[in-house]
């Protein structure tokens, strides 16, 4: 049962032919089997899960009206806030945290009976690519342990890879979806800016900040993000607007007469050679499906890297300054006589990991007077620049498309100690941020020379999030029936056995 | 070359409130160099006469209806506190003896 998709076990419940709580208990028997070696979850809810699968299964019996995802498990990013339940964002400054709220992401999650599994690792505060930033250790990527899931939701990627939850919800301030779904063979889409609250998901940078779904295929993703999205009164960039149809759009998968725009700098050179060829690949799978495939140009796209690790950085010196040791979270150095400003610096020195802290200080430099314009302002100009430049491009295609990252999984360790090198993993996710439009990585194949999974990225404008749906879902079939299934099923079996 | 000494990092960390160790400032001076120099790259375009955004959106201000609505108790308020004293946060001492 664990290793079908979303929407058949959706199915199966509204059958009566599998309980959620038995669903539900098998999703934690196989967290049980592997986890040691995936190290996916912060937090187990065992109780909670099987307490909110038991209710469904009793409005199930009763004859209520049932939301199609209702008794379906799901594993959520450590950053969003469950009430009663401890929610870290991969941080020692928060370990024990318990929120007396749940954010609005998870309000929808139970008002749909979606049974929470647990929360899952993530790089510290979201800063990070490969979720070794996290305060409490890695996640390994189910295709190969030695490698990571990439980041920052890597826990929610490598969860929904490894077949301990059918469906997860990352955060995607630079990628942070997109990325580890590409390198862990999954589905995950980046919503529209505003299109899902954040209430309650604790913040990195807030004009780049949106949550959004994993799955294992593009309905199943759809299915959640219909779920998760919406306006929210508790979040004043929430865009008061209908859902995009994006389930409907999963579903019909035609490409026929779509223009699909390939952005010129968003490929070549930097690009490993077997994601190279299988973005090439999968491109001409969607001409032959009737696409048109056009080349753009969006030359400000060079400087989208730097642009935003100005703007991230600033943002999130400024978003942090609330973990000050007072209300909530870690303190210590707390002695008699100890003034409140050495509490502070002596709590968020022993509390925030060295990425955390690279970014504070970086954020701070590029807004301290003198550096300003120098630095913030000139990134928040290219920001313009990029928003034109998909302005333009979206003149002349309806999606546009690149491989979602640069290289397959690497190796734990690679890059942990160049950050540089790291950043540069985020070269193709990163304008979508800034501009706040929408993407989705979906799974394009095995690279030869690593036999490890290749992203394929879709990009539409702002509220047309269902044109991802659209072109995911034909590409999808047509690469599943080449491969004889969807590309997770040529991932190795973990210990827990298939 | 961009440059940031080990004594502008220990500012900047005083600035942001986080204590350092030597041998930290020391790692972040001597990486700030390639980080700064790649960041530095929004300063070769000419941005004269381009609008800066913040957001990616327009916003406005929103304000809802003056109506109470229900919010967290004050023993919800205060479930992660450090330290507490008479319904209250307790923190440690903010102004100088003096």
């Amino acid at each position: 049962m664990i290793f079908k998709n979303a929407a058949d076990m959706a199915q199966a419940l509204a059958a009566q032919e599998v309980s959620s709580v038995e669903l539900t208990q098998a999703h934690l028997d196989r967290i049980a089997a592997v986890d040691g070696d995936v190290k996916a979850f912060l937090h187990v809810d065992q109780q909670g899960a099987l307490a909110q699968a038991a209710a469904v299964d009793a409005d199930r019996a009763s004859g209520k009206a049932m939301s199609p995802l209702a008794g379906v498990p799901l594993a959520l990013k450590d950053v969003l806030a469950q009430k009663g339940v401890p929610t870290t964002a991969g941080s020692k400054i928060l370990q024990g945290w318990k929120p007396p709220y749940d954010s609005t992401v998870v309000s929808k999650l139970k008002d749909a009976g979606v049974v929470i599994l647990g929360k899952t690792n993530m790089d510290e505060f979201a800063m990070g690519s490969s979720t070794e930033n996290s305060g409490y250790g890695p996640t390994f990527n189910p295709w190969d342990l030695t490698r990571t899931p990439g980041g920052s939701s890597g826990g929610s990627a490598a969860a929904v890879s490894a077949f301990e939850a059918p469906l997860a919800i990352g955060s995607d301030t630079g990628g942070s979806i997109r990325q580890p779904a590409a390198l862990t063979g999954i589905v995950g889409v980046r919503p529209t800016y505003g299109a899902v609250s954040r209430y309650g998901l604790i913040a990195y940078s807030s004009s780049l900040d949106q949550a959004g779904p994993f799955g294992r295929t593009v309905l199943d993703t759809a299915m959640l993000h219909e779920i998760m999205a919406g306006y929210d009164a508790h979040d004043a960039t929430s865009i008061n607007a209908p859902v995009p149809a994006v389930v409907a759009a999963a579903k019909s998968g035609n490409v026929k007469g779509m223009k699909i725009g390939v952005i010129k700098q968003l490929q070549g050179e930097g690009y490993q050679k077997g994601v190279q060829t299988r973005f090439t690949e999968s491109l001409e799978l969607l001409a032959s499906l009737g696409a048109e495939i056009v080349e753009v140009d969006c030359p400000s796209f060079e400087f989208a890297l730097a642009a935003y690790y100005l703007i991230a950085p600033s943002e999130c010196s400024s978003n942090l300054a609330r973990f000050d040791a007072m209300r909530y979270g870690l303190r210590t150095g707390d002695v008699d006589g100890a003034s409140a400003e050495a509490v502070m610096a002596a709590t968020r020195d022993a509390g925030f990991g060295r990425e955390v802290k690279r970014r504070i200080i970086l954020g701070t430099y590029a807004l301290s007077s003198g550096y300003y314009d120098a630095y913030y302002g000139s990134a928040q100009k290219i920001r313009t620049l990029i928003i034109e430049d998909y302005a333009k491009a979206f003149t002349k295609a309806d999606v546009l498309v690149s491989p979602t990252a640069p290289t397959t999984a690497y190796k734990i360790g690679e890059k942990v100690d160049d950050p540089m090198a790291m950043y540069l993993g985020d070269v193709a996710t990163i304008p979508v941020n800034l501009a706040g439009i929408c993407g989705m990585s979906l799974p394009a194949g095995l690279a030869e020379e690593d036999n490890l999974p290749v992203g394929f990225q879709i990009m539409a404008p702002a509220m047309q999030d269902q044109r991802l749906y659209q072109a995911g879902a034909a590409l999808e079939a047509a690469l599943s029936s080449q491969w004889g299934g969807n590309l997770i099923t040529k991932a190795p079996a973990l210990t827990g056995g298939k | 070359m961009s440059t940031l000494s080990r004594d502008d990092v220990a500012k900047l960390a005083g600035l942001a409130r986080i204590e350092m160790t030597e041998a930290e400032l020391v790692e972040l001076a001597s990486q700030f160099g390639t980080i700064l120099d790649a960041v530095a790259r929004v300063q070769e375009l000419n941005l004269d006469g381009v609008k800066a955004t913040s957001h990616p959106q327009p916003l406005e201000n929103i304000a809802r209806p003056d109506v109470v609505m229900p919010s967290l108790t004050p023993e919800e308020a205060l479930s992660g506190a450090p330290a507490q004293d008479e319904q209250r946060f307790r923190v440690p001492q903010i102004l100088g003896e003096e």
